[in-house]
């Protein structure tokens, strides 16, 4: 019971920072029908960014708190800048490219984002300061910290704002109406090109999010971190159904509790064979499983046959 | 005059909406059969049903005397029935040759190893497929494009490759979907002189077309869709006579 | 004519057994092992190009077919299982296996659109990996991140390939050898690609990438046809793999990373998907290039700035994702289009993509 509940705190932990990450895969599919391969980079550039900011910070004897704030503050403008540069450089160009373009475009992008935060940081690993409130409470024998509640606060309130931004507000009404037909929305006056920027800045913003929380939550940042991270939220995002924002959300929370509570029992139902050294391999088992027996994910509408 | 498909009360809904409502209609063997009906009365949704492309609902199909049970496409053109689409769809990258060498996939059977030892069946067949493949883009007057790129050919001569191409696997029945949209007034005359001459030489057609004239002038029996429903089935100086057939067309509400 | 043709294969004979000599002679040994490399990723590249270029799949994990291979070669012949099997027993065994993996990938994938797929294939290399690394236990199959060591060299009749050979009083170096071992399998592997793209197969595979409905619609099983290229690929990544861990006499996870599947497509994308000479031309430019890199970005910038600002490897990574990002902007058909797509600007006729969307 104790590792159930203590698993079920990592999953929801992991979970929240998925679902953030999986938001801005979402979003891009949901308006380009594209696969940003390189959104995971954008969360790495945004924890070391934040980390650097942070660095900088400590000697000015501000309140940690604050510093976490302004770091990721800055962490979220530079990630946004990148995310428009992105889109700018790598997608628009492509937009009536065969379908493979872009996707190799990315994955170029991916490569060189990487290198060049290999030359900004090293290949080291660096130890994140905590700057949250970190101290452990107990919870049905299970232990949950405060940074962990922090987490899934900071995510809850960012998708809570996301949500009603796109559902509320005319600039999501102009996103909504853009990725259902870009066509149509132009003639009503829509910037198309203008929607689907600011859909990658505000999915860098969130990625810049994901960024802090994630390197605050194991307390390291590395410049290849963003990587499977990315592969996992996308995951994520398709185990959702992908292009639908609620499922996102449903579906980083779930892979984020498969993986923690099959890490926990792997070895006790493997009799040991296997350890949670294969957690890794959850993610993508799970991929593959929605891909084939549901292709449009949970909470995608089930795609009308077309010739 | 012989049975070669059999409908027998299709269905087919999608999301709620009723597409297709217990539709039947039999096709001879040897005839030129025409399928028509205002936009979105399910024409194209029967035709896909025919061939493999939807799944039906409900309702039963019999080809060449034979059930054919839910199947996917490459299993309906096996069965002997052959299309063309409504927004054509050529292997763009590939020539003209190439594209109809690709419709004799169903006539010939070389596999990998054929391929890799370059047996000399493999040899053989290889001639062969060519041969056939330039003798039908004679058939359908394009043979001297024959190297030429799908995608660069004229809108016209794109037509004529894809019945070319339909009529490499030797097909009992060739469904076209609007061959004629789109083209001007030259080009039907020429399409409606091939067709007449696919059936002479003994596959039977089955047509669905917007342009009236053509169907009235080609078809020996129409079948009219509305809403999903059969509403006629004649020879087409009846069909233009049925009232039900004009309200359907001209709006008026049908008492 | 046919003596034409005839002086032309002679030329290109004598060059590929003259290549390793000058360049070891020129350059060093050094670099006929970079030409031995060159040769492994051809093979690579060419089943790569299977699966994405003629099939259009496409297939970020190819790498792990590589890693079959290579693995199963280290299993069969090295003292980790005691096992000693020679080359030729092993080479199909592994390409075999790999081509049952290339299956296992496709079959859950087939009905997956092009970028779900890729995505797909990039996961399956990533659990081939995570396995490598962590079979070492219970039972020791793998040996973990630690790889296996002490592989048998590549041996043909009973003579291992390292120890060189002398000939015509010439000392042929074992890399030479090597090479020309790999160069017949590479020329035999272009043979093959080249007959398959030609055929009733090959025109299947072509067929589906350019509009799968239409494939079916002409009766094509587009399920087999597309399992067929994911298996074919993939046992020639097989047969490279075993030659691979012949060659280094040591495997280890660390060779199949994500980034090395990306390095074999971008072989195959800058040459130009699809075509043989194209396919070829990439890896040959992706092997050396770098290598390059290595020996003069380093010493340059010594030279220049006094330093060294940018280390060579990541230097090549660096380069590796801009050249990517630059030939999809500029020259998306690759730096030696294939003649049908060549075609393609000479006929300037209205095209499909104005008017049948009308």
């Amino acid at each position: 019971m104790e590792t159930f509940v203590q698993q079920l705190i990592n999953g929801l932990t992991l979970g929240s920072i998925y679902a953030l990450v999986a938001l801005g895969y979402t979003m891009v599919y949901g308006i380009l029908g594209l696969i940003n391969f390189a959104h995971g980079e954008v969360v790495m550039i945004g924890a070391l960014v934040a980390l650097a900011a942070f660095k900088l910070l400590a000697a000015t004897m501000l309140p940690p708190v604050l510093i976490a704030l302004i770091g990721f503050g800055i962490a979220a403008m530079v990630c946004m800048a990148l995310g428009w540069s992105i889109e700018r450089i790598a997608y628009r160009p492509l937009r009536n490219a065969p379908r493979l373009a872009p996707l190799i475009t990315a994955i170029g992008v991916s490569l060189v984002l990487q290198q060049l935060a290999m030359l900004f940081w090293g290949r080291s690993y660096h130890a994140v300061p905590a700057l949250l409130p970190s101290e452990a409470h107990e919870i049905l024998g299970a232990r949950i910290n405060e940074v962990q509640i922090i987490i899934m606060l900071a995510a809850g309130m960012a998708m809570t704002g996301l949500i009603f931004l796109v559902q509320r507000s005319k600039l999501g009404r102009a996103m909504r109406a853009t990725a259902e037909n870009p066509q149509v929305a132009a003639l009503m006056g829509v910037d198309a090109n203008k929607i689907v920027a600011l859909t990658f800045v505000i999915g860098s913003a969130l990625a810049a999010l994901a960024g802090v929380l994630v390197s605050a939550n194991y307390g390291i940042a590395h410049y290849q971190m963003g990587f499977l991270l990315g592969l996992k939220a996308f995951t994520a995002a398709v185990l959702g159904g992908i292009g639908n924002i609620g499922g996102a959300v449903l579906g980083g929370v779930l892979l984020g509790i498969i993986e923690a509570l099959g890490a926990g029992y792997i070895g006790d139902l493997t009799g040991g064979v296997f350890g949670s050294n294969y957690q890794d391999v959850f993610a993508f088992f799970v991929l593959i499983g929605v891909l084939v027996f549901r292709p449009s994910g949970l909470m995608g509408e089930k795609v009308s046959e077309r010739a | 005059m012989s049975a070669l498909l059999e409908a027998i009360n299709i269905g087919k809904t999608f999301g709620g909406v009723q597409a297709l409502k217990d539709v039947s209609l039999t096709i001879n063997a040897g005839e030129i059969y025409g399928l028509i009906g205002p936009n979105g009365a399910g024409k194209t949704t029967f035709f896909n049903v025919i061939t493999g492309l939807y799944q039906r609902d409900g309702g039963e199909i019999r080809f060449d005397g034979v059930p054919l049970s839910l199947t996917s496409p490459h299993e309906v053109a096996a069965a002997g029935i052959a299309r063309t689409f409504q927004n054509i769809r050529l292997f763009a990258e590939m020539s003209a040759l190439e594209n109809v060498m690709v419709g004799r996939h169903l006539r010939s059977r070389s596999g990998v190893l054929g391929a890799v030892f370059r047996t000399a069946a493999t040899r053989a067949e290889e001639v062969a497929i060519k041969q056939k493949a330039t003798a039908l883009l004679e058939y359908v007057g394009i043979a001297a494009k024959a190297e030429i790129r799908a995608a660069s050919l004229s809108y016209g001569d794109q037509r004529r490759l894809e019945i070319a191409r339909a009529l490499a696997s030797e097909p009992k029945l060739l469904a076209l979907d609007e061959p004629a949209a789109g083209m001007n007034a030259t080009e039907t005359a020429g399409l409606r002189s091939l067709i007449e001459k696919i059936r002479k030489d003994g596959t039977t057609v089955l047509l669905i077309e917007h342009d009236v004239k053509l169907i009235m002038g080609l078809c020996d029996r129409v079948a009219v869709l509305d809403y999903g429903q059969k509403i006629a089935e004649d020879i087409p100086a009846n069909v233009q006579r049925d009232a039900g057939v004009i309200s359907a067309y001209l709006g008026v509400p049908n008492e | 004519m046919q003596n034409k043709k005839f002086a032309g294969f002679a030329l290109i004979a004598i060059a590929l057994i003259a290549l390793p000599i000058m360049v070891g002679i020129g350059f060093g040994n050094a670099w006929v092992r970079m030409l031995d490399f060159a040769l492994l990723y051809i093979m690579l590249a060419l089943g790569l190009n299977i699966v994405v270029g003629f099939a259009g799949l496409l297939d970020l994990g190819y790498i792990a077919f590589y890693a079959v291979g290579a693995y199963i070669y280290a299993l069969l012949a090295s003292p980790h299982f005691g096992l000693h099997w020679p080359l030729w027993a092993i080479l199909p065994i592994g390409a075999l296996v790999a081509g049952v993996f290339g299956i296992l990938l496709g079959a859950p994938t087939l009905r997956l659109r092009g970028d779900y797929l890729a995505i797909v294939t990039l996961g399956f290399g990533e659990i081939i990996r995570i396995f490598l690394n962590n079979l070492n236990a219970p039972i020791n199959i793998t040996n973990g991140p630690k790889g296996i060591a002490g592989i048998d060299p590549l041996t043909i009749a009973g003579q291992p390939l390292t120890k060189g050979m002398d000939l015509f009083g010439f000392h042929f170096h074992g890399l030479y050898l090597y090479y020309y071992l790999f160069v017949i399998l590479a020329l035999l592997i272009v043979l093959v690609t080249m007959r398959l793209e030609n055929s009733r197969i090959g025109r299947a595979w072509v067929a589906i990438r350019e509009d799968e409905i239409a494939a079916k619609a002409c009766g094509i099983n587009t399920r087999n046809v597309k399992l067929l290229a994911f298996a074919m690929g993939a046992s020639f990544g097989g047969v490279a793999g075993g030659l691979f861990s012949g060659f280094q006499q040591f495997v280890s996870p660390e060779s199949f990373g994500l980034f090395e599947s990306i390095m074999v497509l971008c072989m195959v994308v800058l040459g130009g998907m699809g075509n043989i000479p194209g396919v070829i031309l990439g890896a040959v430019v992706l092997t050396v290039l770098p290598e390059f890199f290595r020996y003069w970005a380093g010493p340059a910038q010594q030279a220049v700035f006094g330093q060294i600002f940018i280390d060579p490897e990541s230097m090549r990574l660096l380069l590796f994702g801009i050249a990517l990002i630059l030939v999809m902007r500029f020259r998306p058909m690759g730096l030696l289009p294939s003649a049908r797509r060549k075609a393609e600007l000479e006929h300037l006729a209205p095209s499909l993509d104005d008017e049948g969307k009308a």
